[in-house]
This record gives structure tokens, C-alpha cells and sequence, in this order.
């Protein structure tokens, strides 16, 4: 318990350094997440929507959780050098598969009668997809986007080995802050995962039609998908 | 030059006594990726990291298995267990492994057990909640027909019950297979050896071969086992198949 205590101590005192540590770690995260939506969001969306390509779709997920976060940093590192464009690669590489499974899965799943009766009223194939199968699908979707999410946050801890900045620095450098540095930086890492998983909470809830508001159940816990740290 | 020099002496995990070989061309001027260094160092460098990677991995499930195990039959039967016991297993899960390892050495020092109460500590989650989640999804009817056909309590969990659970126990088990073995790339931070090795000494020589080596390695590993237990998982449930197929 004391250990704790001294964690915090730890973050008072050096506040401003802790800070910027934690600016660092929200910028790679921030960037990594950003590049994996941008690919996988559309990808999946569009293949659920033509319901093709469950095969990719629905084993991304599996593969991707399978794959090793240090390794895939290390082959990053192998292959590109080190630096904060490389390591963020590795983390889009870890991040795209659940958020592209998740996509995939809830838009290909939205009820057939739900797009049929959309069709029967004359909507488009664009506004079957935006005004029916989008907003249908989010829950789903963003499960799937919370769990990259909070995936990336954890694994930019490692970054740090491989020169990437952020909290992991922190962790990594007992010699210089000692334990309770390394317990105020998993402290910090651990609270941002819970921030970013609510902040996606919130997204998701404003995304969200009112009328579909208040299906919206728990669709998972929330630490669970704290994985791979 | 003088760097690339010492490249070949410093990486490789064995000595660091400079024996000043002569590495190829390709070692001295660290292209990307060196076959000849890799065979040559098989067998001293990867082949016994490998190893003790899969040992890492199989102790920490195994012993991850057998607590979950008890402790979902705890909470399968006692429902007020189900809270308190989800809460400890979701709060050791949700510690960076880079700082559960370091916060170990303290009290178990430089060691595999620190790691491994770390990664078994991961295992819990996982496993707890799949075999819970697998036992309470055992339909009611096949309860009531193993109590008319006047099974007692215990041949109902083993003949009825665990079995019936068995893709939800298989799929928790695979799911924490691939993650202990994510997590033990970690753990040669405190230096326990295990496919991290490799990783860790090429940050500090910055040859790319065994970046790339020790990666892929892992990746192997991880989807190899993987797939070993999709397997595994058909051949415990043909019934499962056969509903499948």
C-alpha cells in the first residue's frame, strides 16, 4: 500500500514531466488509432454491406490477437528502423483486426428485415447503408473500435523500449525512478486505457440515433479488453 | 565503421568476450536480413530461446488452468464467489506487464518465477470466465436429464456438465495460450530468457537480422499454437463438428 502512496507522490512531484510523458503516450496512441480506423472502419463496413469476404472479415480478429505486440515491434523495428512513424505501424498492424472484425460483423449481422423494409420504402443502396445499417451496427462496431483502442493505449507502453517515447519510458527506467516510478507510470497507463475506452463510450453514445438509444446495453466489460499489455 | 565493426561481437546472446570473427558482408553492413547469421546461430541463439518460450507459456497456462478451474467450479456453485473473484482477476489483468514483471523482482528477484506469477496472474481472466460462462451455458434439459437418470452431483458436473462446456473451456484456453505468449516476448525484461532475449539485445546493437528473427519466431509460435488448438478443440468436440458440418 505504501508503495502506492509513493506512486502518487511520485506523480505530484514531478508532475510536469509525468505529463508530457503522458502527451507523448497520447500522441502515438492518438496517431496509431487514427491510421487503424481510417483502414479498417471502411474496409469492414464495406464488406459487411456486400456481405463478402467473411472469411478476411471474421479471421482478422483471430490472427491479429494471436500476433505477439513485442514481435510485431521488433519486425517493425527490423524492417523500418526506429523511430515513432515505425513503432506506430506495428501498433496499427495490432489494432486494424479486432476494429475491422467488429465492423465487419455488426453491419454484415443487421436484421435483413430492418434493409428490406428500408428498400420497400425507396431507399437507395447509399441510404440503406447510412440511415439503416450504420446506425444499427455501431454498438457492435464500436466494441470492436474500444478494444483496438485500449489495445493500443496498453501495447504504446512497449513502445518505449524501441525508442518510442511515452509512459513505458517511465516503466522501463526503474535504475532512474525507481519502483515508484514504475508503479506511477503502469498507474497512468492503466487509468489512460479506462479514459480512452470511456471517451470511445461517449463517441459511441453521440454517434448513436436517440431512438436506438436505449437498446444500447453493456456489450462487454471494460477491463477485459486490456490485452496484451 | 567502428560501430559497424562491433556489431557482429555484441549481438548473439552468447559471450561477450570479443572473439573477432569475421562476419560477412551482410552482418558488417546490417542489411535486412542475414540467412547466414540466422542458421549459424540457430542452434545457440534461437533454437534454446524457442524453447523456453514454449516453457514459459505451458507452465503459466497449466497453472493459470488449474486455479481458474477451481475457482469457476467455486463460483459456479456458490454464486456471491462470482463478483469478488472477477474483480481480483480484472485488476491484475489491467497491470502493464512491462511494470507487473519489474514489480515482481523485489520479491522473487531476477527469476522465472517472478515471471511467472506474472503470466499466470494474466491467464486468470481469461480462463475463469470462459469455464464459468461454458458451465452456465449447459442447457437446462441436459440437467434435468442427468438428474432423472439419477446421477449425483459430481458425475453430473464430469459426465455432463464439463463436457458440454468444453468449446467455451477450449476457446479460453487458446485465448490465453496466444497471450501468454505475447506477454512472455515481455518477460525477458528481467531477463528469464524466452524469444524476448533476442528482441532485447537487438535494441541495444541494432541488427536488424535479429529483429526480424526473433519476431517472426514469435509470430510463428503464437499462430502454430494457435492452430494446434483449433485442432485440439475439433478432435475434445466432435459433436460440435458434426452440428457444423
Amino acid at each position: 500500500m505504501q508503495s502506492i502512496i509513493d506512486a502518487f507522490q511520485f506523480i505530484g512531484d514531478n508532475l510536469h514531466f509525468m505529463l508530457t510523458k503522458t502527451l507523448e503516450h497520447l500522441a502515438l496512441s492518438g496517431a496509431a488509432i487514427a491510421v487503424s480506423l481510417v483502414i479498417a472502419i471502411p474496409l469492414g463496413v464495406t464488406l459487411g454491406h456486400l456481405h463478402k469476404g467473411s472469411f478476411l472479415a471474421i479471421n482478422a480478429s483471430n490472427i491479429g490477437r494471436a500476433l505477439p505486440s513485442l514481435a510485431i515491434i521488433s519486425i517493425g523495428i527490423g524492417i523500418l528502423g526506429i523511430g515513432f512513424i515505425n513503432v506506430m505501424v506495428a501498433m496499427v498492424v495490432l489494432a486494424v483486426p479486432p476494429m475491422l472484425t467488429n465492423a465487419y460483423v455488426a453491419v454484415d449481422g443487421v436484421d435483413p428485415d430492418a434493409v428490406e423494409a428500408a428498400r420497400a420504402v425507396g431507399m437507395s443502396p447509399r441510404q440503406v447503408l447510412w440511415k439503416v445499417e450504420i446506425p444499427l451496427a455501431l454498438p457492435l462496431m464500436f466494441a470492436g473500435i474500444r478494444t483496438g483502442a485500449v489495445y493500443v493505449v496498453a501495447t504504446a507502453t512497449l513502445a518505449a523500449i524501441a525508442g518510442g517515447g511515452g509512459l513505458g519510458d517511465v516503466i522501463v527506467n526503474q535504475a532512474s525512478y525507481g519502483t515508484e516510478g514504475v508503479i506511477a507510470g503502469a498507474l497512468m497507463v492503466t487509468a489512460l486505457a479506462f479514459l480512452v475506452e470511456g471517451l470511445f463510450a461517449v463517441i459511441q453514445r453521440l454517434l448513436t440515433p436517440r431512438a436506438l438509444r436505449h437498446e444500447e446495453g453493456p456489450v462487454e466489460l471494460l477491463a477485459p479488453v486490456i490485452e496484451g499489455t | 565503421m567502428l560501430a559497424q565493426l562491433a556489431l557482429p561481437i555484441a549481438q548473439g546472446g552468447g559471450p561477450v568476450i570479443p572473439t573477432f570473427q569475421r562476419g560477412s558482408d551482410c552482418v558488417r553492413e546490417n542489411r535486412q536480413f542475414c540467412w547466414d547469421w540466422f542458421s549459424s546461430h540457430w542452434s545457440s541463439t534461437f533454437q534454446p530461446r524457442l524453447i523456453e518460450h514454449i516453457e514459459l507459456t505451458a507452465i503459466a497456462v497449466g497453472i493459470g488452468f488449474v486455479i481458474a478451474f477451481v475457482a469457476a467450479l467455486v463460483a459456479y456453485r456458490w454464486d456471491w464467489a462470482v463478483n469478488p473473484a472477477t474483480a481480483v482477476f480484472a485488476l491484475v489483468y489491467t497491470i502493464p506487464s512491462l511494470a507487473f514483471f519489474q514489480l515482481m523482482v523485489p520479491f522473487t528477484g531476477l527469476t522465472r518465477l517472478s515471471a511467472e506469477i506474472a503470466l499466470v496472474s494474466y491467464t486468470l481472466l481469461i480462463l475463469f470466465r470462459n469455464i464459468l460462462t461454458g458451465l452456465r451455458e449447459v442447457p437446462a434439459d441436459a440437467l434435468e436429464a442427468a438428474q432423472a437418470m439419477g446421477l449425483t452431483r459430481r458425475q453430473t458436473l464430469w459426465r455432463v456438465e464439463l463436457p458440454l462446456a468444453m468449446p467455451a473451456i477450449m476457446a479460453g484456453i487458446r485465448i490465453a495460450t496466444v497471450t501468454i505468449i505475447s506477454l512472455a516476448t515481455v518477460a525477458a525484461f528481467i531477463g528469464v530468457g524466452g524469444l524476448g532475449e533476442p528482441i532485447f539485445n537487438a535494441i541495444q546493437t541494432g541488427f536488424k537480422t535479429q529483429f526480424i528473427a526473433a519476431g517472426v519466431l514469435a509470430v510463428l509460435l503464437a499462430l502454430v499454437t494457435d492452430a494446434v488448438l483449433v485442432v485440439v478443440q475439433r478432435l475434445l468436440t466432435p459433436w460440435a463438428r458434426a452440428k457444423v458440418g
